[in-house]
């Protein structure tokens, strides 16, 4: 019973080998995008015996995007150049102005009676609409709602809306101007 | 006024690598936390669109994915089709790729669930409508048009 008690230290020197093979592992397989997109919810269906609500013509505003990838705006050729100006001018406040969309005041949190638009952007596109330009139009859309968005947070919170950290400040903002782009309901125009 | 030490040894003392395995470690278990493995292999061509104005998808175990693009495969010819996890698919088979997704979540996520369509810029709307009608349908509304983030040139 020579034996010495002594435990032997254990040799860690490969550790770092081990540990560096696992991480080269990881790094190889490893996929760090984030994605990205633009959330849209989609309407509930339409119960068959219900009848369309009837909505004001000048709270709409059409815009159809052809087979051919053209925009029609209101019945109009539009561009989408000037879409995002023409939709910020749309859904901007006007009050008494029979050409503009009706305004109803609405009570937000934070904000208190918010004159709100009651305009809804009427998405339609073709079966041979390009996927494209499809996002082309919907980001357009988008950005004219966060140029009204950062106007509103300006006025009430000094910040732009994107800036805004606040959740509560987010929300009441989002609530005064929500995202009104209706995908309505695929016509069959234009062929395929 | 101190006198300096005179005594100073003329070898460079050895640097301690003791702590790099703690390093390497670290660094591993980063990216062990962050990696995400592909799980489904793509047969058809993706090439999303760019756009501005974009959200990230926050939580990536609540998103169901739709892919729909031309096959890769030049022999199925190029009519864009939808692919779900691994294989090809039609419309009618969206109900039942939801209600599995809804089925392997836990009861209080579902009703946060993402549907995230990876849609190809060449596609036609066509399949697009027909998939986003079969989703309102099945009652699965929040969608996201995946894209890219477009860099802006100013």
């Amino acid at each position: 019973m020579a034996r010495s008690k002594k435990v032997p230290g254990l040799n860690a020197s490969s550790m770092a080998d081990i540990a560096f093979l696992m991480l080269i592992f990881f790094l190889m397989t490893s996929t760090m995008n984030v994605d990205t997109g633009i959330m849209r919810i989609l309407p509930p269906p339409l119960p068959e015996d219900i009848e369309v609500p009837d909505i004001n013509k000048r709270n709409i505003m059409n815009v159809l995007i052809s087979s051919q990838d053209r925009l029609l705006v209101n019945r109009k050729m539009g561009d989408i150049e000037t879409l995002k100006k023409d939709v910020i001018e749309f859904m901007s406040i006007h009050p008494d102005d029979g050409n503009f969309p009706e305004v109803a005041l609405r009570d937000v949190p934070l904000l208190g009676k918010v004159p709100t638009s009651k305009g809804i952007i009427s998405l339609k596109n073709a079966r041979g609409t390009s996927y494209e330009m499809y996002i082309r139009v919907q980001d357009e859309l988008a950005s004219a709602f966060k140029v009204l968005r950062n106007r509103l947070s300006m006025e009430h919170f000094g910040k732009k809306y994107v800036d805004l950290v606040d959740e509560e400040q987010i929300n009441a903002i989002e609530k005064a101007i929500p995202v009104r782009v209706s995908e309505a309901e695929p016509v069959n125009i234009g062929g395929n | 006024m101190s006198r300096f030490k005179k005594e100073l040894s003329k070898e460079t003392p050895e640097i301690s690598t003791s702590s790099m395995p703690d390093i390497i470690f670290m660094l591993l278990f980063f990216f062990m936390v962050t990696t995400v493995m592909r799980e489904t292999e793509m047969i058809v061509n993706l090439t999303p669109p760019a756009a501005e104005n974009v959200q990230k998808l926050e939580k990536k175990s609540l998103v169901s994915y739709i892919y729909i693009g031309q096959p890769k495969d030049k022999k199925l010819g190029t009519e864009s089709r939808i692919q779900l996890d691994d294989a090809f698919a039609v419309v009618g088979n969206i109900r039942e790729f939801i209600a599995k997704e809804r089925e392997a979540r836990d009861e209080a996520d579902r009703p946060f669930l993402v549907t995230s369509l990876k849609v190809d810029s060449d596609t036609k709307m066509g399949v697009v409508s027909d998939v986003k009608q079969e989703l309102r349908k099945i009652g699965a509304f929040k969608i996201n048009y995946s894209t890219r983030k477009k860099v802006v040139h100013k």
